[in-house]
């Protein structure tokens, strides 16, 4: 089954851009393209029921820029990308599954979306023994002694996926405990000694 | 009629020689039980009485040590005989601490010499704080359990302790040192010093097995036999 694709982006000429990249694919597919998500429109999240939301962050205005995965997870539970079209802010880009840069290739642009699929533990994983992105940085708020429930607050993840991703950094890694991953971190330079304890 | 021995390879008539040659892991619990070496034609049954062990719990011992996934019958747990289970377990708490940990420790120590600071002190902090919960886990064991199992053997009954209660609180000794493990195989820094890395391996994997059997006895030997004392009393 193909992945359902909304894209919100004002520029209709990126958006027909993005379009094209996800045709012809059959992994993916474009179910609407919208030029704003602020306001009513937001309520149509939970029918259109996208896999993967791909939004520029510029169609919220600046005081809801921080929270605007926040807003849509109270539609659907949709894997949210940014498109930057002028660069981010880390606070903005933090909250998001992945950045879409007006200057990616086509096979970038897919590789991301695979990823922010992968969050949500919904694709066959891939057997790399790389850690993703997303298992380093939840590699790193374990190292920090930060709690499964805190993880989930931070990345708006539900505890149930934040657990498949510890099992799948210790499946990679080898490494049970939080103090043998701690190590690790420290040793893969994912963290400095001052940010444990 | 004899007691039989339910394995046929070891018995306690067999030569001690012959049966430290089934596998050299047995050489470490001969050792530890404070067998002499140079045991010329001597028997099983002859070293063991020289030393106050019963042969049929020696050899209960070795088993576990020789035979992967050796479970003990009911028969045989019945026969064997407490005291020297205690004091197989005692000594080895004794072989851990002083012979075997040191030594990961002095070979830990050479390996991470080059390594970066920070490097050599988050790993160095990792291997103390596991060699403090071992040595808190045997002190568990040393402390309370084995005074309890004296105390049943003793049939005295002023006891507020149960060895199901052991085995609920049994923490995991062996998930850190499996990290430590990884840790020196998978990730240690190219720059840090190759040379020990082999002797710090080697002593993980010696202490990981161990500690595996070890483990075992407790579990599979101690806990069942207390248990069965407990409730035919």
């Amino acid at each position: 089954m193909s992945r359902r694709i909304l894209i919100v982006v004002p520029s209709s000429i990126a958006a027909k851009g993005l379009e094209q990249v996800f045709s012809d694919l059959g992994e993916f597919e474009v179910c609407a393209i919208l030029q704003d998500l602020s306001g009513p429109v937001e309520v149509q999240l939970r029918t259109m029921a996208p896999d993967v939301i791909i939004v520029d962050p510029s169609v919220y205005d600046f005081a809801s820029r921080n929270s605007i995965k926040a807003r849509i997870a109270e539609y659907t539970d949709a894997a949210v990308i940014a498109f930057a079209a002028q660069p981010l802010e880390e606070e903005v880009l933090r909250q998001f599954e992945g950045c879409i840069g007006l200057m990616d290739s086509p096979t970038a642009v897919i590789r991301k979306v695979r990823a922010a699929l992968e969050d949500r533990g919904e694709t066959p994983r891939a057997d790399g023994e790389e850690l993703s992105q997303r298992e380093k940085e939840i590699l790193i708020c374990v190292a920090r002694g930060m709690l499964n429930k805190e993880i989930a607050d931070v990345y708006n993840l539900s505890i149930h996926t934040v657990i498949t991703h510890r099992k799948n950094i210790t499946r990679k890694t080898g490494i049970k405990t939080v103090a043998g991953l701690t190590v690790y971190a420290l040793l893969n330079n994912l963290i400095d000694m001052n940010s444990i304890e | 009629m004899s007691k039989r021995s339910n394995h046929p390879l070891m018995s306690p008539a067999m030569k001690m020689a012959d049966l430290m040659d089934l596998d050299f892991s047995l050489l470490g619990v001969a050792a530890r039980m404070g067998l002499a070496f140079g045991f010329g034609d001597a028997t099983v049954a002859d070293e063991c009485g020289k030393r106050g062990i019963d042969p049929e719990t020696f050899l209960l011992i070795c088993r576990v040590y020789a035979f992967e996934g050796y479970r003990p019958t009911r028969e045989t747990l019945a026969n064997a005989r407490l005291q020297d289970i205690v004091k197989y377990l005692h000594l080895s708490h004794a072989y851990y601490t002083d012979v075997v940990v040191p030594e990961l420790a002095g070979a830990l120590e050479k390996t991470i010499e080059a390594c970066q600071e920070r490097q050599k002190a988050v790993i160095w902090k990792f291997f103390t704080d596991y060699k403090e919960e071992l040595s808190k886990h045997f002190a568990y064991e040393e402390g309370k359990v084995f005074p309890y199992v004296e105390a049943v053997l003793g049939e005295r009954k002023d006891r507020q302790f149960t060895i199901g209660e052991y085995e609920e609180n049994h923490s995991n000794v062996e998930e850190k040192l499996e990290d430590l493990k990884n840790i020196i195989m998978k990730y240690i820094p190219p720059q840090c010093g190759q040379q020990d890395v082999y002797r710090v391996l080697f002593y993980i994997y010696t202490l990981e097995e161990d500690l595996a059997k070890h483990t075992f006895i407790e579990d599979g030997i101690l806990v069942p036999v207390v248990g069965r004392m407990e409730n035919h009393e």
